[in-house]
Protein backbone atom coordinates (compact mmCIF):
# COMPACT_ATOMS: atom_id res chain seq x y z
CA UNK A 1 0.00 0.00 0.00
CA UNK A 2 1.33 3.72 -0.66
CA UNK A 3 1.04 6.31 1.72
CA UNK A 4 -0.33 9.83 0.65
CA UNK A 5 3.10 11.21 1.23
CA UNK A 6 3.85 15.13 3.19
CA UNK A 7 4.43 17.67 1.11
CA UNK A 8 5.82 20.58 3.51
CA UNK A 9 3.84 24.03 2.08
CA UNK A 10 7.47 25.80 1.57
CA UNK A 11 7.84 23.29 -0.99
CA UNK A 12 4.95 23.48 -2.84
CA UNK A 13 5.72 27.44 -2.74
CA UNK A 14 8.98 26.87 -3.57
CA UNK A 15 8.06 24.67 -6.42
CA UNK A 16 5.18 26.25 -8.02
CA UNK A 17 7.35 30.07 -7.97
CA UNK A 18 10.75 28.01 -9.77
CA UNK A 19 8.45 26.29 -11.95
CA UNK A 20 6.63 30.15 -12.66
CA UNK A 21 9.68 31.79 -12.78
CA UNK A 22 11.65 29.25 -14.93
CA UNK A 23 8.67 29.79 -17.82
CA UNK A 24 9.04 33.98 -17.62
CA UNK A 25 12.50 33.75 -17.90
CA UNK A 26 12.34 31.99 -21.26
CA UNK A 27 10.49 34.67 -23.09
CA UNK A 28 11.93 37.82 -23.36
CA UNK A 29 12.11 41.30 -21.69
CA UNK A 30 10.40 44.58 -21.16
CA UNK A 31 10.97 48.32 -20.39
CA UNK A 32 8.78 50.91 -19.04
CA UNK A 33 9.96 53.96 -18.58
CA UNK A 34 8.40 57.41 -17.65
CA UNK A 35 9.70 60.27 -20.21
CA UNK A 36 8.68 64.04 -20.40
CA UNK A 37 5.71 63.68 -21.93
CA UNK A 38 3.90 60.68 -20.69
CA UNK A 39 4.94 56.49 -20.52
CA UNK A 40 7.07 54.70 -23.46
CA UNK A 41 7.09 50.79 -23.36
CA UNK A 42 9.58 48.74 -25.25
CA UNK A 43 9.41 45.59 -25.52
CA UNK A 44 11.94 42.84 -27.15
CA UNK A 45 9.09 41.34 -29.76
CA UNK A 46 9.88 39.69 -33.17
CA UNK A 47 5.88 39.72 -33.67
CA UNK A 48 4.04 42.15 -35.45
CA UNK A 49 0.32 40.37 -34.61
CA UNK A 50 0.81 38.76 -31.17
CA UNK A 51 1.25 41.72 -29.28
CA UNK A 52 2.91 42.34 -25.78
CA UNK A 53 1.84 45.73 -25.35
CA UNK A 54 -2.16 46.97 -25.54
CA UNK A 55 -4.13 49.56 -24.52
CA UNK A 56 -7.22 49.17 -21.69
CA UNK A 57 -8.35 52.52 -20.91
CA UNK A 58 -8.19 56.12 -22.24
CA UNK A 59 -5.01 56.79 -19.77
CA UNK A 60 -4.01 53.32 -19.41
CA UNK A 61 -2.39 50.78 -20.70
CA UNK A 62 -1.29 46.75 -20.24
CA UNK A 63 1.76 44.99 -20.79
CA UNK A 64 3.22 41.11 -19.82
CA UNK A 65 5.31 39.03 -20.44
CA UNK A 66 5.52 35.24 -20.10
CA UNK A 67 3.02 33.07 -21.68
CA UNK A 68 1.29 34.68 -24.62
CA UNK A 69 -2.48 33.32 -24.20
CA UNK A 70 -2.17 33.72 -20.24
CA UNK A 71 -1.45 37.61 -20.25
CA UNK A 72 -3.36 38.11 -23.37
CA UNK A 73 -6.24 36.91 -21.17
CA UNK A 74 -5.44 38.82 -18.37
CA UNK A 75 -5.27 41.66 -20.87
CA UNK A 76 -8.65 41.17 -22.45
CA UNK A 77 -10.20 40.75 -19.06
CA UNK A 78 -9.10 44.42 -18.07
CA UNK A 79 -10.18 46.25 -20.99
CA UNK A 80 -13.32 44.53 -20.22
CA UNK A 81 -13.11 45.75 -16.43
CA UNK A 82 -12.73 49.37 -17.63
CA UNK A 83 -14.60 49.65 -20.15
CA UNK A 84 -17.70 48.12 -18.00
CA UNK A 85 -16.56 50.83 -15.00
CA UNK A 86 -16.33 53.97 -17.50
CA UNK A 87 -20.12 52.41 -18.67
CA UNK A 88 -21.88 52.03 -15.53
CA UNK A 89 -19.64 55.08 -14.05
CA UNK A 90 -18.14 57.90 -16.07
CA UNK A 91 -14.75 57.71 -17.51
CA UNK A 92 -12.57 59.63 -14.84
CA UNK A 93 -13.91 56.89 -12.55
CA UNK A 94 -11.52 54.23 -14.06
CA UNK A 95 -8.13 54.03 -12.02
CA UNK A 96 -5.24 51.50 -12.70
CA UNK A 97 -4.94 51.25 -9.11
CA UNK A 98 -8.17 49.22 -8.62
CA UNK A 99 -6.73 47.43 -11.91
CA UNK A 100 -3.83 46.45 -10.57
CA UNK A 101 -5.53 45.37 -7.64
CA UNK A 102 -7.89 43.02 -9.21
CA UNK A 103 -4.80 41.34 -10.97
CA UNK A 104 -2.65 40.64 -8.16
CA UNK A 105 -5.41 39.19 -6.49
CA UNK A 106 -6.27 36.92 -9.36
CA UNK A 107 -2.72 36.12 -9.65
CA UNK A 108 -2.08 35.64 -6.43
CA UNK A 109 -5.23 33.26 -5.88
CA UNK A 110 -4.26 30.84 -8.77
CA UNK A 111 -1.02 30.89 -7.67
CA UNK A 112 -2.02 29.82 -4.16
CA UNK A 113 -5.18 27.54 -5.25
CA UNK A 114 -4.40 26.31 -8.91
CA UNK A 115 -2.30 23.26 -9.65
CA UNK A 116 -0.62 25.58 -12.36
CA UNK A 117 0.76 29.31 -11.54
CA UNK A 118 0.23 31.41 -14.26
CA UNK A 119 3.63 32.01 -16.07
CA UNK A 120 3.17 35.92 -16.31
CA UNK A 121 4.47 39.04 -15.10
CA UNK A 122 2.14 42.18 -15.91
CA UNK A 123 2.25 45.71 -16.15
CA UNK A 124 -0.09 48.04 -15.67
CA UNK A 125 0.73 52.20 -16.39
CA UNK A 126 -0.96 54.69 -15.74
CA UNK A 127 -0.06 58.19 -17.28
CA UNK A 128 -0.36 61.53 -14.79
CA UNK A 129 -2.60 64.02 -14.61
CA UNK A 130 -2.17 67.69 -12.68
CA UNK A 131 -1.66 66.62 -9.27
CA UNK A 132 -1.14 62.86 -9.38
CA UNK A 133 2.68 61.99 -11.20
CA UNK A 134 2.69 59.19 -13.65
CA UNK A 135 2.23 55.29 -11.96
CA UNK A 136 3.96 51.77 -13.05
CA UNK A 137 2.40 48.87 -11.43
CA UNK A 138 4.04 45.71 -11.22
CA UNK A 139 2.47 42.67 -10.99
CA UNK A 140 4.68 39.48 -10.74
CA UNK A 141 3.61 35.93 -11.17
CA UNK A 142 2.20 35.65 -7.41
CA UNK A 143 0.80 38.28 -7.10
CA UNK A 144 3.08 40.43 -5.82
CA UNK A 145 2.46 44.17 -6.40
CA UNK A 146 4.85 46.98 -6.83
CA UNK A 147 4.08 50.72 -7.79
CA UNK A 148 7.19 52.69 -9.68
CA UNK A 149 7.40 56.10 -10.56
CA UNK A 150 9.99 55.82 -12.57
CA UNK A 151 10.85 52.79 -14.41
CA UNK A 152 9.95 48.70 -14.46
CA UNK A 153 11.53 45.90 -15.61
CA UNK A 154 9.47 42.74 -16.66
CA UNK A 155 11.04 39.14 -17.50
CA UNK A 156 14.18 37.57 -17.08
CA UNK A 157 17.24 38.84 -15.91
CA UNK A 158 15.55 42.15 -15.07
CA UNK A 159 18.30 42.84 -12.31
CA UNK A 160 20.96 43.05 -14.99
CA UNK A 161 18.70 45.04 -17.28
CA UNK A 162 17.42 47.15 -14.52
CA UNK A 163 21.02 47.81 -13.55
CA UNK A 164 21.95 49.11 -17.15
CA UNK A 165 18.99 51.33 -17.46
CA UNK A 166 19.37 52.59 -13.70
CA UNK A 167 23.17 54.15 -15.06
CA UNK A 168 21.58 55.90 -18.05
CA UNK A 169 17.98 56.84 -16.38
CA UNK A 170 17.33 60.72 -16.10
CA UNK A 171 14.36 62.15 -14.74
CA UNK A 172 12.25 63.70 -17.36
CA UNK A 173 14.08 62.97 -20.07
CA UNK A 174 12.79 63.29 -24.19
CA UNK A 175 11.45 60.30 -25.59
CA UNK A 176 13.95 59.76 -27.95
CA UNK A 177 16.82 59.17 -25.68
CA UNK A 178 14.12 56.93 -23.26
CA UNK A 179 14.22 54.60 -26.20
CA UNK A 180 17.83 54.65 -27.12
CA UNK A 181 18.29 54.04 -23.28
CA UNK A 182 15.75 50.98 -22.78
CA UNK A 183 16.57 49.43 -26.32
CA UNK A 184 20.40 49.46 -25.22
CA UNK A 185 19.18 48.22 -21.80
CA UNK A 186 17.34 45.27 -23.05
CA UNK A 187 19.88 44.81 -25.83
CA UNK A 188 23.01 44.23 -23.46
CA UNK A 189 26.68 44.54 -24.64
CA UNK A 190 26.95 42.21 -27.05
CA UNK A 191 23.52 42.82 -29.40
CA UNK A 192 21.69 45.60 -31.11
CA UNK A 193 18.07 45.64 -31.41
CA UNK A 194 16.38 47.21 -34.75
CA UNK A 195 13.30 48.30 -34.96
CA UNK A 196 12.00 45.29 -36.50
CA UNK A 197 12.80 43.22 -33.20
CA UNK A 198 11.10 45.89 -30.99
CA UNK A 199 6.95 46.31 -30.01
CA UNK A 200 6.95 50.15 -29.08
CA UNK A 201 4.30 52.14 -27.49
CA UNK A 202 3.64 55.12 -25.76
CA UNK A 203 0.94 56.87 -23.24
CA UNK A 204 1.47 60.88 -24.36
CA UNK A 205 0.15 63.52 -22.79
CA UNK A 206 -0.67 65.11 -26.07
CA UNK A 207 -2.50 62.73 -28.06
CA UNK A 208 -6.37 63.66 -26.72
CA UNK A 209 -8.09 61.53 -25.18
CA UNK A 210 -7.23 58.20 -26.01
CA UNK A 211 -3.37 58.47 -24.79
CA UNK A 212 -2.28 55.40 -25.98
CA UNK A 213 -0.30 55.07 -29.34
CA UNK A 214 1.63 52.52 -31.04
CA UNK A 215 4.97 54.11 -32.87
CA UNK A 216 6.12 52.18 -35.60
CA UNK A 217 8.21 51.23 -38.96
CA UNK A 218 9.39 54.82 -40.07
CA UNK A 219 8.23 56.74 -37.06
CA UNK A 220 10.14 54.04 -34.20
CA UNK A 221 13.40 53.75 -36.61
CA UNK A 222 13.40 57.71 -36.64
CA UNK A 223 13.86 57.93 -32.92
CA UNK A 224 15.85 55.26 -32.37
CA UNK A 225 18.11 57.45 -34.79
CA UNK B 1 -16.05 44.48 -8.83
CA UNK B 2 -13.87 41.76 -9.31
CA UNK B 3 -11.97 40.82 -12.54
CA UNK B 4 -14.39 39.23 -15.37
CA UNK B 5 -13.10 36.29 -16.21
CA UNK B 6 -14.72 33.97 -18.47
CA UNK B 7 -14.68 29.91 -19.50
CA UNK B 8 -14.08 29.43 -23.19
CA UNK B 9 -17.52 28.49 -23.94
CA UNK B 10 -18.75 31.52 -22.21
CA UNK B 11 -16.85 34.21 -23.69
CA UNK B 12 -18.66 37.03 -25.18
CA UNK B 13 -15.20 38.28 -27.67
CA UNK B 14 -15.13 41.72 -28.24
CA UNK B 15 -19.15 42.10 -28.12
CA UNK B 16 -19.50 44.87 -25.35
CA UNK B 17 -23.45 44.82 -24.92
CA UNK B 18 -22.99 40.57 -24.79
CA UNK B 19 -20.34 41.01 -22.10
CA UNK B 20 -22.89 43.76 -19.93
CA UNK B 21 -25.68 41.55 -20.34
CA UNK B 22 -23.60 38.45 -18.90
CA UNK B 23 -22.45 40.65 -15.84
CA UNK B 24 -25.76 42.21 -15.63
CA UNK B 25 -24.51 45.57 -15.04
CA UNK B 26 -26.15 48.92 -16.38
CA UNK B 27 -28.56 47.08 -19.29
CA UNK B 28 -30.88 49.27 -20.37
CA UNK B 29 -34.12 47.70 -18.96
CA UNK B 30 -36.89 47.66 -21.50
CA UNK B 31 -39.41 49.50 -19.32
CA UNK B 32 -42.75 47.48 -19.44
CA UNK B 33 -45.08 50.56 -19.37
CA UNK B 34 -43.68 54.03 -20.13
CA UNK B 35 -44.88 56.43 -17.15
CA UNK B 36 -46.40 59.95 -17.90
CA UNK B 37 -48.91 59.78 -20.32
CA UNK B 38 -49.89 58.26 -24.01
CA UNK B 39 -46.58 58.15 -25.86
CA UNK B 40 -48.26 59.36 -29.13
CA UNK B 41 -45.08 57.79 -32.12
CA UNK B 42 -41.63 58.69 -32.76
CA UNK B 43 -42.61 62.10 -34.34
CA UNK B 44 -46.15 63.46 -31.93
CA UNK B 45 -46.15 65.08 -28.94
CA UNK B 46 -45.60 62.52 -26.21
CA UNK B 47 -44.28 63.32 -22.49
CA UNK B 48 -41.10 62.35 -23.21
CA UNK B 49 -37.79 64.58 -24.72
CA UNK B 50 -37.83 63.91 -28.10
CA UNK B 51 -34.74 64.87 -30.77
CA UNK B 52 -35.75 66.59 -34.22
CA UNK B 53 -33.89 67.35 -37.34
CA UNK B 54 -30.37 65.77 -38.38
CA UNK B 55 -28.65 65.81 -42.20
CA UNK B 56 -25.95 64.05 -43.43
CA UNK B 57 -24.50 64.56 -47.26
CA UNK B 58 -21.22 63.48 -49.26
CA UNK B 59 -18.64 65.91 -50.05
CA UNK B 60 -15.87 65.33 -51.99
CA UNK B 61 -13.55 64.16 -49.23
CA UNK B 62 -16.12 62.73 -46.79
CA UNK B 63 -19.28 63.43 -45.31
CA UNK B 64 -21.07 66.47 -43.32
CA UNK B 65 -23.60 65.77 -40.55
CA UNK B 66 -25.07 68.14 -38.67
CA UNK B 67 -28.13 68.60 -36.40
CA UNK B 68 -30.74 71.39 -34.31
CA UNK B 69 -30.13 71.59 -31.06
CA UNK B 70 -33.71 71.77 -29.40
CA UNK B 71 -35.23 68.88 -27.60
CA UNK B 72 -38.72 68.95 -27.10
CA UNK B 73 -41.42 66.95 -24.25
CA UNK B 74 -44.77 67.44 -25.79
CA UNK B 75 -45.50 71.24 -26.89
CA UNK B 76 -42.87 72.66 -24.64
CA UNK B 77 -39.20 72.84 -25.63
CA UNK B 78 -37.53 70.75 -22.68
CA UNK B 79 -34.03 71.47 -23.52
CA UNK B 80 -32.24 74.23 -26.26
CA UNK B 81 -28.85 72.91 -25.87
CA UNK B 82 -29.14 68.95 -26.40
CA UNK B 83 -26.12 67.47 -28.73
CA UNK B 84 -27.46 65.30 -30.95
CA UNK B 85 -24.23 64.85 -33.19
CA UNK B 86 -21.75 62.29 -31.94
CA UNK B 87 -18.21 60.94 -32.83
CA UNK B 88 -18.73 57.03 -33.11
CA UNK B 89 -14.93 56.49 -33.43
CA UNK B 90 -12.26 58.29 -34.89
CA UNK B 91 -13.58 58.10 -38.17
CA UNK B 92 -17.52 58.07 -38.16
CA UNK B 93 -20.35 60.03 -36.72
CA UNK B 94 -23.42 58.94 -35.48
CA UNK B 95 -26.89 61.45 -35.68
CA UNK B 96 -30.07 60.55 -33.60
CA UNK B 97 -33.69 61.49 -33.98
CA UNK B 98 -36.37 60.41 -31.28
CA UNK B 99 -36.60 60.31 -28.11
CA UNK B 100 -34.16 61.98 -26.33
CA UNK B 101 -33.29 59.57 -23.29
CA UNK B 102 -32.40 56.23 -25.27
CA UNK B 103 -31.16 57.59 -28.19
CA UNK B 104 -28.08 59.16 -26.14
CA UNK B 105 -27.94 55.93 -23.90
CA UNK B 106 -27.99 54.06 -27.39
CA UNK B 107 -24.94 56.24 -28.37
CA UNK B 108 -22.94 56.06 -25.51
CA UNK B 109 -23.61 52.03 -25.95
CA UNK B 110 -22.74 52.16 -29.39
CA UNK B 111 -19.42 54.34 -28.77
CA UNK B 112 -18.35 52.21 -25.92
CA UNK B 113 -18.77 49.15 -28.58
CA UNK B 114 -16.10 50.27 -31.01
CA UNK B 115 -13.72 51.19 -28.81
CA UNK B 116 -14.15 47.70 -26.73
CA UNK B 117 -13.84 46.14 -30.05
CA UNK B 118 -10.76 47.61 -31.60
CA UNK B 119 -9.24 47.25 -28.00
CA UNK B 120 -9.77 43.56 -27.56
CA UNK B 121 -9.19 42.40 -30.95
CA UNK B 122 -6.31 44.88 -32.30
CA UNK B 123 -7.81 46.07 -35.47
CA UNK B 124 -10.79 48.53 -35.91
CA UNK B 125 -14.33 46.92 -37.44
CA UNK B 126 -15.26 48.32 -41.11
CA UNK B 127 -17.49 51.02 -41.90
CA UNK B 128 -20.12 48.34 -42.90
CA UNK B 129 -19.37 46.43 -39.39
CA UNK B 130 -19.86 49.67 -37.19
CA UNK B 131 -23.16 50.16 -39.41
CA UNK B 132 -24.71 46.85 -38.78
CA UNK B 133 -23.69 46.76 -34.92
CA UNK B 134 -26.07 50.32 -35.01
CA UNK B 135 -28.81 48.31 -36.94
CA UNK B 136 -28.70 45.41 -33.80
CA UNK B 137 -28.99 48.12 -31.16
CA UNK B 138 -31.78 49.78 -33.14
CA UNK B 139 -33.55 46.25 -33.46
CA UNK B 140 -32.99 45.28 -29.71
CA UNK B 141 -34.54 48.65 -29.16
CA UNK B 142 -38.01 47.95 -30.87
CA UNK B 143 -40.54 47.16 -27.93
CA UNK B 144 -39.30 50.46 -26.55
CA UNK B 145 -40.36 51.99 -30.20
CA UNK B 146 -43.58 50.20 -30.02
CA UNK B 147 -44.81 51.63 -26.89
CA UNK B 148 -43.58 55.03 -28.25
CA UNK B 149 -39.77 55.54 -27.68
CA UNK B 150 -38.45 54.74 -31.14
CA UNK B 151 -34.73 56.23 -31.98
CA UNK B 152 -33.91 57.06 -35.44
CA UNK B 153 -29.85 56.92 -35.78
CA UNK B 154 -27.93 58.32 -39.04
CA UNK B 155 -24.29 56.61 -39.24
CA UNK B 156 -22.23 58.28 -41.45
CA UNK B 157 -18.33 57.62 -41.73
CA UNK B 158 -14.66 58.22 -44.07
CA UNK B 159 -14.87 54.21 -45.69
CA UNK B 160 -10.79 53.92 -44.78
CA UNK B 161 -10.76 50.93 -47.76
CA UNK B 162 -13.03 52.69 -50.03
CA UNK B 163 -11.43 55.59 -49.82
CA UNK B 164 -14.96 57.60 -49.30
CA UNK B 165 -17.74 58.67 -47.59
CA UNK B 166 -20.77 56.92 -46.65
CA UNK B 167 -24.26 57.07 -45.12
CA UNK B 168 -26.49 55.13 -43.79
CA UNK B 169 -29.98 55.44 -42.86
CA UNK B 170 -31.86 53.19 -40.47
CA UNK B 171 -36.05 52.56 -39.37
CA UNK B 172 -37.16 51.69 -36.05
CA UNK B 173 -36.82 47.75 -36.96
CA UNK B 174 -33.31 48.26 -37.17
CA UNK B 175 -32.97 47.96 -41.11
CA UNK B 176 -30.09 49.91 -42.63
CA UNK B 177 -29.71 51.70 -46.22
CA UNK B 178 -27.38 52.95 -47.31
CA UNK B 179 -27.56 56.34 -48.94
CA UNK B 180 -25.74 56.97 -52.18
CA UNK B 181 -25.32 61.12 -51.78
CA UNK B 182 -27.69 62.75 -48.45
CA UNK B 183 -30.32 61.88 -45.97
CA UNK B 184 -32.06 63.60 -43.40
CA UNK B 185 -34.22 62.01 -40.39
CA UNK B 186 -36.11 63.56 -37.24
CA UNK B 187 -39.43 65.46 -37.63
CA UNK B 188 -37.65 68.31 -39.84
CA UNK B 189 -36.32 65.54 -42.01
CA UNK B 190 -38.81 65.65 -44.95
CA UNK B 191 -37.78 69.65 -45.13
CA UNK B 192 -34.27 69.28 -44.73
CA UNK B 193 -34.46 66.53 -47.58
CA UNK B 194 -35.94 68.78 -49.81
CA UNK B 195 -33.40 71.80 -49.22
CA UNK B 196 -30.61 68.93 -49.59
CA UNK B 197 -31.90 68.21 -53.14
CA UNK B 198 -32.54 71.23 -54.45
CA UNK B 199 -29.17 72.68 -53.72
CA UNK B 200 -26.58 69.32 -54.17
CA UNK B 201 -24.23 68.71 -56.41
CA UNK B 202 -22.03 65.17 -56.27
CA UNK B 203 -18.36 66.46 -55.15
CA UNK B 204 -19.22 68.94 -53.92
CA UNK B 205 -16.15 71.16 -51.64
CA UNK B 206 -16.35 70.96 -48.01
CA UNK B 207 -17.71 74.67 -47.27
CA UNK B 208 -20.53 74.69 -49.77
CA UNK B 209 -21.52 70.76 -48.14
CA UNK B 210 -21.31 72.15 -44.52
CA UNK B 211 -23.03 75.68 -46.00
CA UNK B 212 -26.00 73.41 -47.64
CA UNK B 213 -26.17 71.12 -44.41
CA UNK B 214 -26.82 74.65 -42.40
CA UNK B 215 -29.48 75.68 -45.07
CA UNK B 216 -31.34 72.38 -44.23
CA UNK B 217 -31.60 73.12 -40.97
CA UNK B 218 -32.79 76.45 -41.69
CA UNK B 219 -35.28 75.44 -43.63
CA UNK B 220 -36.39 72.53 -41.40
CA UNK B 221 -36.42 74.55 -37.95
CA UNK B 222 -38.44 77.20 -40.09
CA UNK B 223 -41.29 74.57 -41.03
CA UNK B 224 -40.80 72.40 -37.83
CA UNK B 225 -41.73 73.46 -34.51
CA UNK B 226 -39.51 70.81 -32.62
CA UNK B 227 -36.49 71.83 -34.59
CA UNK B 228 -34.46 74.17 -33.39
CA UNK B 229 -32.90 77.25 -35.83
CA UNK B 230 -30.18 79.23 -34.36
CA UNK B 231 -30.64 80.82 -31.51
CA UNK B 232 -28.89 84.00 -31.84
CA UNK B 233 -29.98 85.72 -28.57
CA UNK B 234 -28.56 83.04 -26.48
CA UNK B 235 -25.67 81.82 -29.05
CA UNK B 236 -26.96 78.63 -29.51
CA UNK B 237 -26.20 77.18 -33.09
CA UNK B 238 -26.76 73.22 -34.97
CA UNK B 239 -24.20 71.19 -34.54
CA UNK B 240 -22.07 70.67 -38.11
CA UNK B 241 -19.11 68.51 -38.06
CA UNK B 242 -16.83 66.49 -40.86
CA UNK B 243 -15.98 63.01 -41.83
CA UNK B 244 -12.82 63.08 -43.84
CA UNK B 245 -9.62 60.64 -44.35
CA UNK B 246 -8.39 62.41 -40.82
CA UNK B 247 -11.00 61.64 -39.32
CA UNK B 248 -13.70 63.30 -37.23
CA UNK B 249 -13.74 66.81 -37.02
CA UNK B 250 -16.42 69.20 -35.60
CA UNK B 251 -17.02 72.52 -37.25
CA UNK B 252 -16.08 75.44 -35.05
CA UNK B 253 -19.02 77.30 -33.67
CA UNK B 254 -17.51 80.28 -34.81
CA UNK B 255 -18.09 79.26 -38.23
CA UNK B 256 -21.44 78.07 -37.88
CA UNK B 257 -22.55 81.16 -36.25
CA UNK B 258 -20.92 83.31 -39.77
CA UNK B 259 -22.55 81.42 -41.98
CA UNK B 260 -26.09 81.89 -40.21
CA UNK B 261 -25.05 85.13 -40.21
CA UNK B 262 -23.85 85.21 -44.07
CA UNK B 263 -27.17 83.28 -45.03
CA UNK B 264 -29.67 85.82 -43.02
CA UNK B 265 -27.85 88.62 -45.06
CA UNK B 266 -27.89 86.91 -48.51
CA UNK B 267 -31.92 86.17 -48.18
CA UNK B 268 -32.60 90.03 -47.55
CA UNK B 269 -30.22 90.99 -50.47
CA UNK B 270 -31.65 88.76 -52.50
CA UNK B 271 -35.33 90.35 -51.66
CA UNK B 272 -35.98 86.68 -50.19
CA UNK B 273 -37.69 86.03 -46.98
CA UNK B 274 -34.87 85.37 -44.44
Amino acid sequence: MTMPYYVAPEQVMKDRAEYAQKGIARGRSLIATTYDEGIAIVAENPSRSLHKISEIYDRIAFAGVGKYNEYDQLRVSGIRHADTKGYAYSREDVDARSLANLYAQYLGQVFTHEMKPLEVEILVAELGTGQHPPQLYHIAYEGTITDEDRYAVLGGETETIAQRLEEAWVSGWPLPDALRAAVSALAGPDRTLGGSDLEVAVLAQGNGRRAFRRLMDAELEGLLG
Amino acid sequence: MTLPLFSTTEDPGPDFAGLIRRLRVAVHPMVAAPAGGSPAGAHGPGEFRHGTTVVALRFADGIVMAGDRRATEGHSIAHRAMEKVFPADRFSAVAIAGAAGPAVEMVRLFQTQLEHYEKVEGVVLSLEGKANQLGQMVREHLPMAMQGLAVVPLFAGFDLARQTGRIFTYDVTGGHYEETEHNATGSGGRDARTTIKLGYRVGMARDEAVELAIEALYEAADEDSATGGPDLVRGIYPLVATVTAQGFAPVPEDEVAERFAALIERRRAEGRQP
